[in-house]
């Protein structure tokens, strides 16, 4: 048996999923942050479910691609049970949806989810009366804390076994004339075993939506025409363009059911409701946002280094005894060096910084402050050509640029997408955040650390600014939700840390320990001076030394490869007594810009296709070029006075 | 009258959206609709977007899209 989990953006879906499968989808509190579906094998009741995720949408009829694949899924899979999450604090909303998926006509349980901030804002539900309504169960849930989790799956599996279909209630009756005049060409042009309700599908076609997944809309020019005179005629009888006439009923549909089941009492002001005032504050708002974002970089660089300098001593010391050990020079010796000196990366100079990023990230997201920075800098997007939304890849970059490149599917407008894919390739991902900090920051203070970042959105909001002068924006600006600010979790936050630092663990890691490998027999049989010699160029016009050529080489692999692979290279654990300050800022610049890592361009294939992954990585190439170019010039310049 | 042009804080009721039919049909899926009570919370500095309550939600609109939501100031009580 099959149970999806449907429901408008932000309302707890992934939450839930969580809560049962175990920590394999992202969730943070924005819209938007799940942008496909996530299956998982669950057991309820000694039963077996297949239970997906999908991406919430404020209709079935989404504009954008995320929103769109809640209804292709429904179309292509057999699912048993809909479990409707609905934010039970925006009942009105919510419930817009629910009345769609009722068309569904598929066994329906509705979960109403965090309960607890809706009576904290004076609501009363009942639950029992909304169930009567659609005829389907209604169960109270608080995902964040797992309560009515089981009774919640329990209650679908009785609707999965039992098959009950829900009620749909009716539109007026000029809608439903129109809707049941479709409805027979429909299931003729069909057939009865069609995935969607022949209703649904009527009532999406005098929605105009032009996505449906038939193959009704290229089809027969018999529907077109009995479409059109039905629209007509509906038109004429509201005044009212057809495509808004059932939007606007269910939008009244939904605001009537909740005020015969919600009782609104009187709500207690808090924190809350009194934060915005600040953080929004059009001069504090700014002034807290630097002091936030300072806040987080110190926080990474304070605990990271404290950790580096002992770890990275200890792995010293091992290394000499290994060497003693096994003896320097022959072939086992090298390998297994380069085996230590892998690990020792790991350990040494990614983990330390990649952990308390990571926790703070999910701090910030699941706090709910993201919105409120795509907010403050949506005037600022602007002169890059993009709006506030796009802020959310942006962000997500700095942990890691594959999520925050699938993100940009919540962006309507492919040029929009395009141009903020681009743009986050360019955002310092956490493991660049490690050649940074390991680097630059370790050796050099953590104020040229902070400069890189600084010169770093300077070149994105140049690179934004240069080509959306060649591709004109069209789109019209900001819509964005704005959600309440919601109290994170630890259990939460630490999972979600766990679930992507596993992900280096697991992958890069690997990855790392092999490089170090490669990087040994390269030098043992004498290979690396072939690829240092193809990266001349680069490395000769960048005034780095020579072996820096392979580390550059194999950094498109995994970017920290580059830090680790460059220890190795220059057989020297200190880099201070290899390279001079300038070298070092020059070499991270390069780093922090040039081809975004391998995991990177297989995502910006599969979302943009060859073209633009193949032009987004020669543009990176020589952004990279030139950027670390100009830290060259600044650095001899500032070091020559 | 835009809403872009209604002071801060004051409720009034959205009677039309501009703009063509994509943009109606976005606001449309966030809970904006022609009837529907509003206001705006606060607006963001140097040309940033506004802050709009409708139906007990936040909502941010850049300006451009203020511009397009015609509203009318009448007593108006939102839910």
């Amino acid at each position: 048996m099959r149970f999806a989990l449907i429901g408008q953006p932000n309302c707890g879906k992934s939450t839930l999923f969580n809560q049962v499968a175990g920590y394999k989808a992202e969730t943070g509190n924005f819209s938007g942050t799940t942008v496909t579906f996530i299956e998982s094998k669950v057991r309820v009741a000694g039963e077996i479910i297949e239970l997906v995720d999908l991406p919430g949408t404020y209709t079935l009829a989404g504009t954008n691609p995320a929103e769109r694949e809640t209804l292709r899924y429904l179309a292509s899979h057999q699912v048993d049970v809909i479990i409707n999450v609905v934010d039970a604090t925006h009942l009105t909303q919510g419930l817009g949806l629910t009345l769609e998926l009722v068309e569904l006509q598929r066994p329906l349980v509705i979960a109403l989810n965090m309960l607890d901030d809706a009576s904290r804002l004076g609501m009363k539900i009942d639950l029992e009366k909304l169930g009567t309504i659609f005829s389907a169960p209604v169960l109270p849930l608080v995902a964040s804390k797992g309560r009515g989790v089981r009774n919640l799956f329990i209650s679908a599996l009785q609707m999965g076994k039992s098959h009950k279909i829900p009620i749909r209630p009716r539109y007026s009756l000029d809608v439903e004339e129109a809707v049941q005049s479709l409805v027979s060409i429909v299931v003729s042009l069909n057939g009865k075993d069609a995935s969607l309700a022949p209703e649904l599908v009527a009532i999406k076609l005098l929605e105009g939506d032009e996505t449906l997944p038939t193959s009704l809309d290229q089809g027969s020019t018999q529907l077109a025409a009995l479409l059109s005179t039905i629209q007509q005629k509906l038109e004429d009888g509201r005044g009212q363009r057809s495509e808004w006439v059932i939007s606007s009923e269910r939008h009244g549909m939904a605001a009537n059911l909740a005020r015969q089941v919600m009782e609104q009492g009187e709500r207690r002001v808090n924190w809350r409701d009194r934060l915005d005032d600040v953080l929004l504050h059009p001069l504090w708002g700014y002034l807290f946002l630097i002091a936030i974002l300072l806040l987080f970089f110190e926080t990474i660089y304070g605990l990271g280094s404290a950790l580096e300098a002992p770890l990275l001593r200890f792995f010293s010391i091992l290394e000499l005894q290994l060497v003693q050990f096994v003896g320097s020079g022959s072939l086992v010796s090298e390998v297994l060096t380069g085996i230590l000196q892998g690990i020792a990366g790991g350990v040494a100079i990614v983990l330390p910084y990649l952990l308390p990023f990571l926790l703070g990230l999910g701090f910030l997201e699941d706090v709910g402050y993201l919105p409120r920075v795509a907010f403050l800098m949506d005037a600022l997007m602007h002169r890059m050509g993009l709006h506030g939304k796009a802020v959310v890849p942006f962000i997500l970059g700095y942990g890691c640029n594959v999520p925050a490149v699938m993100s940009t599917r919540m962006l309507e407008e492919r040029r929009d997408r395009f141009l903020a894919a681009a743009l986050a390739t360019l955002v310092p991902c956490a493991a660049r955040l490690a050649v940074v900090f390991g680097l630059v920051a370790f050796y050099l203070g953590p104020r040229l650390a902070l400069g890189i970042y600084l010169f770093n959105l300077f070149i994105i909001a140049l690179t934004g600014r240069i080509i959306s002068r060649l591709l004109p924006e069209d789109s019209p600006g900001l819509i964005l939700e704005i959600p309440v600010y919601r109290l994170p979790t630890l259990k939460n936050i630490t999972y979600k840390a766990w679930f992507r630092a596993r992900e280096f663990i697991v992958e890069a890691w690997p990855i790392l320990v092999m490089g170090s490998v490669v990087l040994a027999l390269l030098n043992y049989f004498r290979i690396s001076l072939f690829f240092n010699i193809l990266i001349r160029p680069v490395t000769w016009s960048l005034g780095l030394p020579e072996q820096v050529g392979v580390p550059l080489f194999f950094g498109i692999l995994r970017k920290e490869l580059s830090l680790i692979m460059l220890r190795q290279a220059l057989g020297a654990s200190d880099f201070s007594t290899v390279l001079t300050p300038v070298q070092m800022m020059t070499f991270t610049v390069f780093v922090v810009f040039y081809v975004p890592c391998l995991a990177t361009l297989a995502v910006l294939k599969r979302e943009l296709g060859w073209r633009d992954m193949l032009s987004i990585a020669s543009l990176t190439v020589l952004i990279a070029l030139l950027a670390a170019l100009v830290a060259r010039v600044i650095g001899l310049l500032v070091t020559s006075v | 009258m835009q809403l872009l042009r209604v002071e801060s804080g004051k409720w009034v009721r959205i009677v039309g959206i501009g703009g063509g039919k994509g943009l109606e049909y976005k606001l449309r899926q966030l809970g904006l609709l022609p009837g529907d009570c509003t206001r705006v919370l606060r607006q963001a500095p140097l040309g940033g977007p506004l802050l709009v309550e409708v139906g007990g939600r936040t909502i941010a609109v850049g300006r451009r899209i203020a511009e397009q939501i015609e509203v009318e100031d009448v007593e108006c009580v939102s839910l």
